[in-house]
């Protein structure tokens, strides 16, 4: 029998699904929806009586203080109850999950079921709706797309619901598939790997084609798809540490490995540099970046990307996106625990016309909402804080928004080495396998088009951050019993990579049949590359097996042993007495042929700027503080856990009202220490459309100068690189990546800020026919590095936020002022463009964040602030509404060393390693004594009152504004209900 | 000399704060021992070997079902017996954020002993979404209106961050609010702190997610049981308050130690 229960809150509660897409309806341009009622579903199919389904519901699935709920059969129509006849007037639709999906809901709602006695063969979830009856078909249609449901992993249907079961897998008869690879021309090899979603060139193709004719022998599935899964851009990197003659205006360079000769190379020299002082530990070798810490823990770090996902699906996209980093670091050495998180996001602007959707797309309202929501659940159920992010908007980032996540971790000193050793169980730990994810790791390496949501529904996965969480658990107490030998995580490829690369020296036999699945009926290949979530893979000695399972079984995890590490070299995978493949691991780590590229780099011819004039400024502050990638995120903020675990010190609001921009984040990790981690970032995809070599110093620069600002010691950040960029096939696009490469290699060196980490993504592009010219079009999304910082300090009570503290201390702005105003928020507010990007100078950089560190340390300054967006005006307006208290500014003394730069330029100008400083009066000697030689200048103090006034170089107030209409500002574009 | 008392921090699967909680009585002196469900399903009388109860917050199971829904049943189902024995006794316990869902859930509270597994006992009152429909993180600020708890002996008002979906209490009747003040059940309300009226929309707002009567947290009548939203195992260190760089007091005892304090003190 199946059974539904219908589950509506009661006429006192306020029905919020149902408001949402009242609320949201009209931003669709679907007017005239006043009143829709919602109600949560659970299938369940039990041979029960109808008071069974009822005391279980009333038992586990209804709140009967605020909800109330009507119980139907609906396999069986004469059995059915009449349709309650108040909603006879109404349109009814039913959201369901695709078959497959994962069901968080019901998969819990079943076990609790079972656990209280009630056992039911199968349990769904679903919600319903009822709309106005005069709701018009087209808009219907619209709703269903656009708000109801995501087609990529949801059904609608309307009316009453009629099903005989939910059961579902069907009996599989394991049969070898062969591909007739030899005999094809090159023609068919390109058709087989679009069609097969192998998403590999001609070469490469030419190139498998050739092994298995040496072979001779055909491959089969399983072989061809190890090998597209191994050869993905995904997972190899193949361009950025590939083969690139690179061109630009001072002539041409070719690389071996462009990442190695570049980002590496730095990391290379620093750690030369410092010699026995070296505090990297392991960089660019494992799952995460490490560097030491304390005497007992050291430090990892990892950011991720999880874009295309995103763009389909955002809430299981970013989801995913966070729950694949976190597994990073816990299968990073013998594994580490997890102590934070950070995530970035560029989008399209909310405020995006829904007409002006290319098709395909998601509104970025929508993309962002299910984005942040996404983070928030995974992050928040796995009890990791969420302390520090920052969101972008750009329109080209319409079809496809980027989605960073990254996690911070502690690995005790002496668990950093992991060997697998011939002859340990290969053993899955965590979530089943189901057809989820089939081919993440290729299509994330393919351009997004109209399509992809058809082709790669497939792709899209929900998280069990529960099951992670459980997972988690056991995994670092296996660690400190040392019950295994390796470990790492199933992420993009799923076993086929993870065991790939842990017997990439040794060998492995994988026997397929035991790998415990969601359903039946699942191939041998898609066992393999299935990327389920919340699994990581373990080489376990035989003798600690029964341990190991016995930890798990404990914990209510499975874990599985499904194949032993060999130590012949090959991987042999075998489905029962089947071999299904047999080839050796060099074929697939060694035998890719090199990607050569061509790279070139044309500098855009220099565009004079002629900034306005103006009396008062008042307005261009306000305009900024109101733009978009300015303005405050506390709505996204506060729905994020930023303080589990204990060591919040400097959270992402800060100030009298806790609701100031944090520069970074800073906490301990170990709560018995007093010294912490400092976490920032630093992005402006603005400036790479001037010049990526100078978009990337900045970003590097105000990764370090976050960092610097809330009290780490410049001396011991740690950064990693994630190139997020366009179609890297065109020279032009790769040539920028090479640019920007060139400067984190140069700008790392000069301030001894070793890259420990990196990622990139490519192809981010959206491809669609324009409805209204017929025409192709293609939008690349702005070259987006993100450079990730994790700083460390001393003594945690040491650290410094941004808010000023007491009418009568000082104002000081450290650093230099230049007049390069290309890519500032400034002339993008007066709808200006051109200038010359700014320029991060080298030599003076590292001096002045060491100066500052030391006044910090010392004890002489009370707020710092960094400037960045809207220069020296953004900066102290919003120290002072974070503090509560007023500034008066004077630019006279500062117009005395730039005499040439208006005062304009001084108010608003982007020159990186700038700082605003708060110093009480009584410590300016000593303060001023840590900046001997270097550029510091004293611009103004604090005041009892409510006003930001900034005195012009003549004396006359060209900024005279009151804090709550700067804050006002500031707040209002992202305050959502 | 008095031997230290034993706390079990019980956790399920989707438990997170488990480890601070720990930390946070250890700190004051008991020895804090981190259970898993499982372990005492198997052999539910050892939870007497205990003086102190504590479910942390985090989201058990998902909070799939509803917060601490599948946790609760869990309990009501298997641990009838040893739960009736443990509320008879002179025991505390403590649930924080989940925990003090799965406390009302199980019919732990509001009447302990009373309300636990009673025959005649349906659910009157529950922990539901927050009136703005979604997560909130913020600090509040908190009035003890209790005179009988044990955890919040010597303490008026107090500052803790809340960090939860599902924590407005709503009640079937409203006479129960007052049946519970008359008993001494409610134990910390949600209040604007006098200094801040005006700064702000959002900081220290009365009651951030719309609950009964700005109620924060309930205890049972005897003092001996408490459920509360906000984390004071998050509020141990100076350096925990969102404005200790302001006020300096990065060097101070974090204010939300006193309930672990209290708690330990009890069996000293």
């Amino acid at each position: 029998m199946l059974w539904e229960v219908e589950i509506r809150c009661l006429a006192s509660e306020v029905d919020r699904e149902g408001e949402r897409v009242v609320h949201e309806s009209a931003g669709l341009g679907v007017h005239g929806i006043h009143d829709v009622t919602s109600a949560r579903l659970f299938l369940i199919e039990a041979d029960w009586p109808l008071e069974t389904v009822e005391e279980a519901a009333r038992r586990l699935l209804v709140d009967p203080v605020t909800e109330s709920c009507s119980i139907q059969r609906i396999d069986d129509k004469t059995e059915r109850a009449a349709a309650p006849t108040t909603e006879s007037r109404k349109i009814v639709l039913n959201v369901l999950l695709k078959p497959g999906v994962t069901d968080n809901v019901a998969q819990s709602a079943a076990q609790a079921l079972a656990d209280a006695g009630f056992d039911a063969k199968a349990v769904a979830t679903g919600r319903r709706y009822w709309l106005p009856v005069d709701v018009s078909d087209d808009d219907i249609a619209k709703l269903t797309r656009r708000l109801l449901a995501n087609d990529a992993i949801e059904r609608v249907s309307s009316g009453q619901l009629s099903m005989s079961t939910l059961l579902m897998g069907e009996t599989y008869l394991p049969k070898l598939v062969t591909v007739p690879l030899r005999n094809m021309s090159d023609d068919e090899l390109m058709v087989l790997s679009k069609t097969g979603q192998l998403y590999l060139s001609l070469v490469e193709m030419q190139t498998i084609q050739k092994h298995f004719a040496d072979m001779d022998r055909d491959p089969t599935d399983i072989e061809l798809e190890s090998i597209a899964q191994t050869w993905s851009e995904h997972c190899s990197h193949k361009t950025l540490k590939g083969r690139i003659r690179y061109r630009d205006e001072n002539g041409e360079q070719v690389f071996e490995n462009m990442l190695k000769e570049t980002v590496f190379a730095a990391t290379q020299t620093i750690r030369q540099q410092l010699g026995e002082n070296d505090w990297c530990v392991s960089v660019f070798a494992d799952n995460a970046g490490v560097v030491t810490f304390s005497d007992r823990e050291h430090v990892c770090f990892k950011v991720e990307t999880h874009n295309h996902p995103s763009a389909i699906e955002p809430y299981g996209g970013a989801n995913t996106g966070l729950g694949g980093v976190i597994r990073d670091p816990l299968g990073t050495g013998l594994g580490a625990r997890p102590v934070c998180n950070t995530d970035v996001f560029c989008f399209a602007p909310p405020t995006t016309q829904a007409d002006d959707l290319p098709p395909g797309t998601l509104h970025p309202r929508v993309v962002m909402k299910g984005v942040v929501s996404g983070v928030r659940d995974y992050g928040n159920r796995m009890g990791i804080p969420t302390v520090n992010g920052a969101v972008f908007f750009d329109e080209r980032y319409l079809g496809n928004p980027l989605v960073y996540c990254g996690t911070v971790a502690m690995l005790p000193v002496d668990r950093t080495e992991k060997q697998v050793h011939p002859g340990d169980l290969i053993v899955a730990v965590g979530g089943r396998t189901g057809r989820d994810g089939i081919h993440g790791a290729t299509f994330s390496s393919a351009e997004l088009t109209e399509e992809s949501e058809t082709i790669s529904g497939g792709a899209v996965q929900i998280g069990n951050a529960v099951m992670e969480k459980m997972v988690h658990d056991v995994v670092l107490e296996a660690r400190d019993r040392n019950l295994y030998h390796a470990i790492t995580d199933c992420g993009a490829g799923g076993f086929s990579s993870a065991v790939g690369e842990m017997g990439e020296h040794s060998g492995a036999e994988v026997w397929l049949e035991k790998c415990p699945l969601k359903y039946q009926g699942l191939t041998y290949t898609e066992i393999w590359i299935s990327e389920a979530q919340e699994r990581m893979v373990l080489a376990v000695p035989p003798a600690n097996w029964d341990a190991f399972r016995a930890l798990c079984e404990a914990e209510g995890v499975e874990a599985t042993a499904f194949g032993t590490f060999t130590g012949d070299g090959r991987l042999r995978l075998k489905y029962g007495d089947l071999l299904v493949g047999d080839i050796p691991m060099a074929l697939l780590h060694d035998g890719r042929p090199p990607v050569i590229r061509d790279a070139v780099f044309q500098p855009a011819p220099a565009e004079a700027v002629k900034p306005p004039s103006k009396s008062h400024y008042d307005e261009d502050v306000r305009a900024i503080l109101g733009s978009l990638n300015v303005c405050s995120k506390e709505w996204i903020i506060r729905q994020y856990d930023h303080e589990v675990q204990a060591g919040s010190v400097v959270k992402p609001l800060v100030g009298v009202a806790s609701d100031g921009p944090s520069d970074a984040a800073v906490m301990r990790p170990d709560l018995t220490l007093q010294r912490g981690v400092v976490v920032s970032n630093g992005m402006n995809p603005r400036l790479g459309d001037l010049d990526p070599y100078w978009m990337a110093a900045n970003a590097i620069d105000e990764a370090v100068r976050n960092a610097v600002a809330v009290g780490a010691d410049p001396d011991r950040i740690a950064i990693l690189d994630n190139f997020c960029w366009g179609n890297t096939e065109r020279p032009e696009t790769l040539g920028s990546l090479v640019r920007a490469a060139l400067a984190c290699r140069d700008v790392a060196i000069a301030y001894g800020t070793p890259f420990i980490s990196g990622k990139d993504s490519l192809n981010n592009e959206f491809s669609f026919t324009d409805e209204a010219s017929g025409e192709r079009r293609t939008v690349a999304i702005p070259s987006s590095l993100l450079i990730s910082a994790i700083g460390q300090i001393d003594d945690v009570r040491q650290a410094v936020t941004m808010d000023v503290k007491e009418a009568g201390h000082r104002l000081y702005l450290v650093g230099r002022t230049t007049g390069e105003l290309g890519g500032s928020h400034w002339l993008m507010v007066n709808g200006l463009s051109g200038g010359d990007v700014p320029k991060v100078d080298v030599e003076l950089a590292p001096k002045l964040f060491r100066a500052l560190h030391t006044a910090i340390v010392k004890g002489t300054v009370r707020g710092c602030h960094d400037l960045s967006e809207g220069g020296l005006a953004v900066a102290a307006a919003e120290m002072a509404f974070a503090g509560g208290l007023g500034a008066r500014l004077d630019l006279e003394p500062l117009s005395r060393t730039n005499p040439a730069l208006p005062d304009a330029v001084l108010l608003f100008a982007e020159s990186p390693t700038r700082f605003l400083v708060e110093v009480p009066a009584a410590r300016s000697t000593d303060f001023e004594a840590c900046f001997q030689g270097l550029p510091v200048t004293g611009v103004g103090v604090i005041t009892p009152d409510q006003q930001l006034t900034i005195l012009g170089r003549d004396g006359v107030p060209i900024v005279d504004s009151e804090l709550s209409t700067l804050k006002a500002a500031w707040q209002k574009p992202l305050d959502w209900e | 000399m008095t031997t230290k008392p034993r706390v079990c921090v019980l956790r399920a699967p989707g438990t997170n704060c488990d480890r601070e909680t720990a930390a946070a009585f250890e700190l004051c002196g008991a020895t804090a021992e981190r259970l898993h469900l499982y372990r005492l399903l198997e052999r539910p009388e050892q939870l007497l070997d205990y003086q102190i109860l504590c479910f942390p917050g985090g989201f058990s199971y998902g909070d799939d079902l509803g917060a601490g829904v599948v946790f609760s049943a869990s309990l009501k189902a298997h641990l009838g017996d040893a739960m009736a024995r443990w509320l008879e006794a002179d025991k505390l316990t403590l649930g924080i954020c989940n925990g003090f869902q799965t406390l009302l859930k199980a019919g732990i509270l509001p009447d302990g002993a009373g309300s636990w597994q009673h025959p005649r006992h349906e659910a009157s009152a529950t922990l539901t979404w927050n009136e703005n429909g979604r997560y909130t993180a913020r600090w509040v600020r908190l009035k003890v209106a209790s005179d009988r708890n044990v955890f919040l002996r010597g303490l008026d008002e107090i500052e803790l961050p809340i960090a939860h979906a599902e924590g407005r209490i709503v009640v079937k009747d409203n006479s129960l609010t007052s049946q519970w003040r008359k008993n001494g059940q409610v134990a910390l309300t949600y209040v604007p702190a006098d200094d801040d009226l005006d700064q702000s929309r959002q900081y220290r707002i009365p009651n951030p997610n719309g609950s009964t009567d700005g109620i924060a947290a309930l205890g049972d009548s005897t003092g001996r049981v408490l459920g509360l939203m906000p984390h004071p195992e998050r509020f141990l260190f100076g350096t925990q308050h969102p404005r200790w760089t302001r006020d300096q007091t990065g060097d101070q005892e974090g204010a939300g130690l006193k309930l672990f304090h209290n708690a330990v003190a009890y069996f000293g």
